[in-house]
């Protein structure tokens, strides 16, 4: 106990030093006794293409951002259906994020604009490596954010880290366990007959690694059955919309649920490349639209399905970098640089939008042409990974990260 | 005796540390390298290792033309007749690509994987195969990145089959020119840094300035190695070198050109080698010499080749060797890899399947293993991405990892025994197996796919599980030897090579 608490102290006083101490952090280490040991769970959603931030958490009090956006600027809010969702007179959501109010005035959504990476980079390819492998400019980092993100320590659960898909994402990769999960019914081995003597091979087999990789697979597969066994009704009403990110976000709800020991999930939702016919008829319909309503609509029924449960979960959200501040030609936006970030859950400092405004006059522009990045996608993430999982390595999760800025996003 | 003290020393070492350490520390346990291999088990060792896994009859032509003859035909592709069943395959795959083209879609890199699905199964070319699979993999591009989707094909025909056992700087003069490299390497939009030059270029989509990413895997992964004594200093150099090394309109049918006006005229110094000023696109060829020749080079190359075919930690006297071969040869791949095949340490215990399968490995040997007659391979594709390995579809410029970790995972575990129930059931879409060809007795149904004798756990867990069905459903008939068939491929016996 003593020793752990030690530790703890001095990587604290580390964060000091950086100007930085979140009231939770400080109250971790002089509390007289160790908070609850409940594992608290990391969501991470990727938006994969590059969403167009400016038009998700839109800037209605800024003036050029209607001047640069005569075509595809979402109307000012006025009540009706097709304006913009005020959130604190100055932001607001995509009408196609209305699920998302509720959760915003409960206080557990944060809203972290003009958020993003600090390379230059506007390759999909590139920004989402460096997004996920945690070192923006650098190429050969071999594993995720997510994966060195995972606490040291060794972990009974088989399923601590899961991606959601039949690959192993790129965020979980790394020496720690993680298993991809294409669905929680497709994990076993299908044929029984098969399953019984797999298991006894493996568990005999003179081959060491085999042996030992073989062990935890049918140890996760059993806790898996346990889960399958089970049919699941989403409580409350919940509604998961169709589609992947729907669904998925309904595994990971019956994962956490299940209580199987999961500590992080990721899973990503692509699209969001929208050069051409961003909006319809009208800014508030179209494909951006149309994948708005599916993430609102995800993000929602999973707060509501998993009820007092999101006091242990957070949710994060991002994208490889956002969009230029001035429509094109073709009713789109093209590669631009910050974004916004979400954040949901129960611990979760919400109901307000974090971040330096960076403004949207062609001066303040990045480049005189997209939104500058005043919050670094590794102080989101950093914090999430410090607060929420309790890993103050942070130099460790993220190398080469100097200047860690925590927003505050966690509740105390 | 120097042996024998080594081992006390050992001992010595392991004694002062608390128990549950020493199982963590490497141990280079190289001893195994001196042990010879049985006759048969070297006929084994040698298919698994020079082509994509045994079929029927193998054993038995390798043992008729003798293991020495064998590899030196494998080593000369040229000399054997190629497969017309792969040929017919190719044929068709290519007319599907060229549809699709016309119709304005992109190649996938599903859909032009099929081929290297179908080379990899019918090839009588072999090694030839294993080492296009070996050498892209080393000269890493992602077909999924932009025009990459274009470049791609082009760059495997063109830059990488050609030059697979010839001499590394032919290979790596293909790889630097290739329209694939510098696009996925951002070289092709590296600017010399001159403000007036990057305002002048500005309107031709060049790049910002200087980019060191090619430079840096030029170096890191495609020659020296990490620690093969280059400096940030060098890999700046380097980058200089190449600047103006560009593509002719990439998101066509892209072409390498030289343009001048990007390149850095001014003198530069490499590895300690000077270059003058004023040498144009010469500069880069310089540094590809430089490199090419370099003892690292000599050194790094031909340990990715002893981990691809020895063993994750091959004994350094072999590095050693092989690299002497390099150097004294200029870099011969050939000459390289007859070293390495004629040397002890490829046909001993310590080599003997030492290697995971990877997921290509494991899916192709499976195919081959059990005859199977493929007319479509998509299915088989999807399968080698489920086990992990999207094929030209990695992301880093790394490639794969060349090590056995790699492909352990429970994810990945799972995927394989799924797998092998699918083919012993014959229920892989597109690929037809013919169960009659399976001896009911599973020692004898295993032995068909695995060569040789499964292990007594494997054969004891496949009598277990065949005498509990029969007691649960009596009446039922006895599973079929195509079943046995397809435990033993998912069993540990088959993952490694």
């Amino acid at each position: 106990m003593t020793t752990r608490r030690v530790f703890l102290k001095s990587s604290a006083m580390a964060m000091v030093g950086i100007g930085s101490t979140p009231a939770w952090l400080s109250r971790a280490l002089y509390a007289k006794d160790a908070p609850s040991p409940r594992k608290k769970i990391l969501v991470a959603i990727f938006q994969r293409g590059a969403m167009d931030g400016l038009n998700v958490a839109i800037p209605h009090g800024e003036s050029a951002y209607y001047d640069l956006r005569p075509n595809i600027a979402l109307p000012r809010p006025d009540g009706t259906e097709d304006s913009v969702v005020d959130l604190d007179g100055f932001f607001g959501l995509h009408p196609s994020l209305r699920p998302l109010k509720p959760i915003y005035d409960a206080g557990h959504l944060a809203v972290v604009h003009a958020a993003g990476s600090p390379d230059p980079t506007r390759s999909h390819f590139d920004a989402q490596d460096y997004m996920e492998s945690g070192t923006p400019g650098i190429k050969t980092t071999g594993d995720g954010w997510l994966n060195r993100a995972l606490p040291a320590e060794k972990s009974k659960s088989p399923v601590r880290a899961v991606g959601l898909g039949p690959e192993i994402p790129r965020a979980l990769r790394g020496p720690k366990d993680a298993v991809a999960i294409d669905s929680i019914e497709s994990f076993q081995v299908r044929n029984p007959a098969g399953a019984a003597a797999f298991e006894k091979m493996y568990e005999g087999t003179h081959d060491q690694i085999l042996n030992g990789t073989g062990r935890e697979t049918f140890e996760a597969v059993k806790l898996m059955q346990s889960v399958q066994k089970r049919s699941y009704t989403p409580a409350k009403g919940a509604r998961y919309p169709n589609g992947k990110l729907g669904q998925e976000m309904m595994q990971i709800a019956r994962l956490i649920k299940a209580n199987v020991g999961l500590e992080v999930a990721f899973t990503d939702l692509r699209g969001w490349d929208h050069h051409v016919n961003e909006v319809g008829a009208k800014s508030s319909v179209g494909q951006l639209a149309n994948l708005l309503t599916q993430f609102g609509q995800a993000l929602a029924a999973f707060y509501t399905d998993l009820g007092d449960r999101m006091a242990e979960v957070s949710v994060v959200t991002m994208s490889e970098f956002g969009r230029t501040a001035k429509e094109n030609g073709a009713r789109g936006t093209d590669h631009g640089h910050a974004n916004v970030m979400f954040a949901l859950g129960g611990g979760i400092k919400g109901g307000k939008v974090y971040g330096d405004w960076p403004g949207m006059q062609r001066e303040q522009l990045y480049e005189e042409r997209d939104l500058a990045v005043t919050t670094d996608f590794r102080d989101v993430l950093g914090e999430l990974v410090a607060g929420q999982m309790g890993n103050s390595r942070i130099g460790e999760v993220f190398p080469g990260y100097e200047n860690p800025r925590f927003r505050g996003i966690l509740a105390g | 005796m120097r042996r024998f003290l080594a081992a006390g020393a050992l001992l010595i070492a392991a004694a002062a540390l608390p128990a549950g350490t020493i199982s963590k520390t490497p141990q280079h346990d190289y001893d195994r390298f001196e042990k010879k291999l049985s006759k048969d088990q070297s006929i084994l060792h040698a298919l698994n290792r020079l082509t994509f896994g045994p079929r029927p009859g193998d054993v038995a032509a390798v043992k008729k033309l003798g293991i020495e003859k064998w590899i030196d035909v494998q080593l000369h592709p040229d000399r054997l007749a190629e497969n017309p069943d792969l040929e017919s395959r190719l044929a068709r795959n290519a007319s599907r690509q060229e549809t699709a083209g016309k119709q304005g879609k992109q190649v996938a890199p599903a859909q032009y994987a099929q081929e290297k699905i179908y080379r990899a199964v019918y090839s009588n070319r072999q090694l030839q195969e294993v080492l296009v699979d070996f050498w892209y993999n080393h000269f890493n591009v992602d077909m999924s990145k932009g025009a990459d989707r274009n470049l791609t094909p082009a760059y495997e025909r063109d830059a990488i089959r050609p030059n697979v056992l010839g001499k590394f700087r032919d290979l790596l003069e293909a790889t630097a020119t290739s329209p694939a490299m510098l696009f996925y390497l951002d070289n092709w939009q590296s600017v010399a840094v001159d403000p007036t030059l990057e305002r002048r270029l500005k309107g031709k989509r060049a790049g910002r300035g200087l980019n060191e990413n090619y430079g840096r895997e030029l170096m890191e992964l495609h020659t020296l190695g990490v620690d093969g004594g280059y400096t940030q200093k060098d890999v700046t150099e380097v980058a200089r070198c190449f600047t103006g090394w560009t593509i002719d309109s990439p998101r066509q049918q892209g072409v390498f050109m030289f343009r001048p006006a990007m390149h850095d005229n001014s003198e530069k110094t490499v590895l300690g080698v000077d270059i003058p000023a004023g040498g144009g696109k010469e500069d880069g060829e310089k540094v590809l010499d430089i490199l090419a020749r370099h003892p690292s080079t000599a050194r790094f190359i031909s340990k990715e080749l002893a981990q691809r075919f020895v063993a994750d930690d091959p004994p350094p006297i072999l590095i050693h060797r092989m690299a002497q071969t390099f150097q004294q040869t200029d870099g011969d791949i050939r000459a390289v890899l007859t070293t390495m095949f004629e040397s002890k340490e490829f046909f001993s215990q310590g080599a003997f399947r030492a290697k995971m399968k990877t997921p290509l490995e494991t899916v192709v040997s499976a195919v081959r293993a059990t005859g199977a007659r493929v007319d479509s391979a998509g299915a088989l594709v999807n399968q080698i991405a489920t086990l992990g390995e999207p094929l030209y579809r990695k992301i880093e410029p790394t490639g794969y990892s060349n090590l056995n970790a790699e492909w352990v995972n429970s994810s990945a575990l799972l995927a394989r025994m799924n797998f092998a129930m699918q083919l012993g059931q014959n229920r892989v879409a597109g690929v037809q197996l013919d169960p009659s060809r399976f001896s009911n007795k599973p020692s004898a149904a295993a032995r068909q796919v695995l060569f040789s004798d499964a292990s007594p756990q494997t054969l004891q867990a496949i009598d277990k599980e065949l005498s509990a069905e029969k007691r649960k459903n009596p009446r039922r008939p006895p599973p079929s030897g195509a079943l046995i068939a397809g435990l033993a491929i998912g069993s540990p016996d088959f993952q490694r090579r």
